[in-house]
């Protein structure tokens, strides 16, 4: 297990955050504490509101109430806090969205250059730094569309890290992949976390939350249902839902 | 009647159709800047500018061209400004054109996906910098086919400036029609020309939308 | 400079207007009516005609396509008196709206067409069902619903573009407001009133298409 991280400097702290799309009610009550270099995973039902709370974090979805802190910033309207909050907060999506008009460099470097002022070389030094820790480094002359899925995901991770994120969101990374191409990104993922990167995953891999997160979040119908650390949360889930879903889950 | 050869029509034809041309041209350049301008309003203001898009878009779309036109033509004099033909044309013709450059734009940029978006502000860009670098060069390639089809469109359309008295192609050819008496002869010679000017730019848009299609 | 709007034209002529409005909803009417006929046969000309129909309909559909509606218009009132062929203003707009519909609704039908599965044909003749009563109870319902929106569009595009028969003194909206601003010099007022008319009738038009679209292709999608 990893060294208790320092309560007293949480990176992402959620205060009873409600949202709602028309009158359905998305996320209900979340609170939510995450300190430095701690790994959470995230699992629930689809529908649950896993992917929106994590969305909120770097505002690509809007909170309608209760507070939510990253790195001390409160995210209001403010676009500054925005901006500045999503140059801390790197996010891999589901369905990579890599930029199809640009090279896999060009994807790494975009964002360092046109958001950091960094110059073109420096930019590129660092892109194929991580794209050999992505193991993908001989890929960096090619177009996205030339990859396979696994290959788009690990261009996806590096190109969050090149921003140097403190925190990384991972919106279920593996669940567009096909499943010969889901170890080659969760390796990566594990580096990450042994790494003691900031990490917030929302996945259904229930082997990666046992190996490398400390702790694990169940939410359904918009609530956490259940948090605990992951030998616990396996061995003894306390709620009924809970045990439900891991039966669901676990069960191939 | 005035007897005039084939050989003096037809320059005359020509010479005017210079004109259709350069209304063209002024009408797209204005109406590409005007449309760009809507659009950066619409997505960087979704509230407002959303709002006030849609309806420029909706009051050009859903009014006659030609009365848009005697609007600028009479309008403007009231204000104090003194329009010739042309500019009165070119003015109308630009506002126009921005309505149907921005509808058409517009379904280029909404049909890049959302991802798009979230993943450029997930890296901390802004509006102008996601729209510059992500957004636009994407939008770009699938919106060249239909700007190319609208060019048509637009072209056909200056022939009402004939009617506020700017000799362009047509007006040039009904001062020829009421002089020779052969209105046969002399429109189905200035159908002919616009045809011959818009039939390349139909069959242009056509290619490159297939090749676009194809590409993907 | 102190020049005063003065809307006092508009409703001392309401009769006028309200005459030349029904004359442009009738035009449109009849080139929406004839057109749509039209529009269907020359789609399936396009499809399935012969060689020589199909090359006929694809070059009357450029040429249309690609040449002003007005000149189109000019063609037909002033060029074929020559011929001996007399039409009135009426007549002559009608027509040339017609005409012009007609090409750009045998794009659309035919898109449409295209856009049918060919198993629903294919069901059609392996039921035993005659081709051509394959083609109207079956395939052309799913076409006319997938491109019904885009017909909807260029039926209205047809009544904005009818503003230039006046051009040829038929009686429409934009002629009445012509009629209006000559003898009361309110160029401004009369042509703001009428653009918005238009738009009135624009809206109004696509108002009631939607709903009658909604009536009949509701489920058919």
């Amino acid at each position: 297990m990893a060294e208790l991280p320092d309560p007293s400097a949480p990176m992402i702290e959620m205060r009873n955050v409600n949202k709602w799309y028309g009158e359905f009610q998305v996320l209900k009550d979340i609170s939510l504490t995450v300190a430095k270099g701690e790994r959470v995973v995230i699992c629930g039902p689809s529908g649950s509101g896993k992917s929106t709370a994590i969305r909120c974090i770097n505002r690509l979805e809007q909170h309608q109430s209760g507070q939510i802190f990253v790195e001390g910033v409160e995210l209001t309207d403010q676009i500054k806090n925005i901006e500045h909050v999503r140059r801390e907060v790197g996010m891999v999506f589901q369905q990579f969205n890599l930029f199809p008009h640009l090279s896999v460099l060009d994807n790494l470097t975009l964002a360092p250059r046109r958001v950091r002022h960094q110059s073109r070389k420096e930019t590129e030094a660092l892109a194929m730094e991580y794209l050999a820790r992505v193991r993908i480094a001989e890929q960096a002359h090619k177009f996205p569309s030339q990859l396979s899925g696994g290959q788009q995901q690990r261009v996806a991770i590096a190109r969050a890290l090149c921003m140097e994120p403190h925190i990384l969101l991972f919106d279920e990374p593996t669940s567009a992949l096909d499943p010969e191409m889901i170890k080659e990104v969760l390796d990566v993922m594990v580096e990450l976390a042994e790494s003691h990167m900031t990490m917030i995953c929302v996945t259904h891999e229930m082997g990666f939350a046992k190996t490398v997160a400390d702790k694990v979040i169940f939410m359904d119908h918009g609530q956490i249902v259940e948090v605990a650390p992951p030998d616990e949360f396996f061995s003894q889930p306390k709620n009924e839902r809970t045990k439900l879903f891991l039966s669901q889950v676990l069960k191939h | 009647m005035v007897t005039l050869s084939l050989a003096d029509i037809i320059p005359f034809l020509l010479l005017a159709a210079r004109w259709t041309l350069l209304l063209s041209a002024i009408a797209f350049v204005g109406g590409a800047t005007g449309a760009t301008l809507l659009l950066l309003w619409r997505y960087g203001a979704p509230k407002v500018g959303g709002v006030a898009t849609s309806l420029y878009i909706q009051l050009f779309q859903g009014t006659p061209l030609l009365l848009q036109l005697f609007l600028v033509f009479f309008g403007l004099p009231l204000l104090g400004v003194e329009v010739s033909p042309l500019a009165a044309a070119g003015i109308a013709l630009t506002c126009y054109a921005s309505a149907f450059l921005a509808e058409i734009w517009r379904g280029c940029v909404d049909a890049i996906p959302r991802g798009q978006w979230d993943a450029s502000a997930s890296l901390g860009m802004n509006f102008l910098t996601q729209m510059r670098y992500v957004i636009l060069p994407q939008s770009l390639k699938i919106a060249v086919p239909p700007t190319v089809g609208f060019l048509v469109q637009l072209l056909k359309s200056t022939a009402l400036a004939s009617i506020v008295g700017f000799n362009e192609l047509t007006r040039s050819g009904q001062i020829v029609a009421n002089a020779t008496f052969q209105p046969f002869l002399i429109y189905g010679l200035v159908a002919l020309i616009y045809f011959a000017m818009c039939y390349p730019l139909t069959v242009g848009s056509r290619v490159l939308e297939r090749r676009m299609r194809i590409s993907r | 400079m102190g020049y005063e709007f003065d809307f006092s034209a508009i409703s001392e002529n309401i009769g006028l207007l309200l005459h030349g409005a029904g004359l442009t909803i009738g035009l449109t009417a009849i080139a929406a009516t004839v057109g749509m006929a039209l529009s269907i046969g020359g789609a399936a000309a396009a499809l399935w005609g012969p060689g020589w129909l199909r090359r006929i309909v694809g070059v009357y559909v450029e040429l249309i396509r690609n040449t002003p509606f007005i000149v189109q218009l000019f063609f037909i009132f002033f060029g074929l008196p020559s011929l001996g062929v007399k039409l009135t203003a009426f007549e002559a707009a009608a027509l040339a709206m017609t005409i012009n519909l007609t090409a750009y609704g045998i794009e659309i039908v035919r898109a449409g067409i295209e856009a049918v599965p060919p198993g629903q044909r294919e069901a059609g003749f392996a039921l035993g069902i005659a081709p051509i009563s394959t083609f109207i109870y079956i395939v052309l319902p799913q076409a006319i619903a997938v491109v019904y929106p885009a017909l909807v569009s260029q039926i209205v595009i047809t009544m904005l573009e009818s503003a230039v028969v006046s051009q040829v003194a038929v009686t429409d909206l934009t002629h009445a407001a012509d009629l209006i601003q000559s003898r009361t010099y309110r160029a401004f007022e009369t042509y703001f009133a009428v653009t918005l008319i238009y738009l009135g009738m624009a809206l109004l038009m696509r108002w009631l298409f939607n709903r009658a679209g909604r009536q009949l292709f509701a489920g058919k999608r």
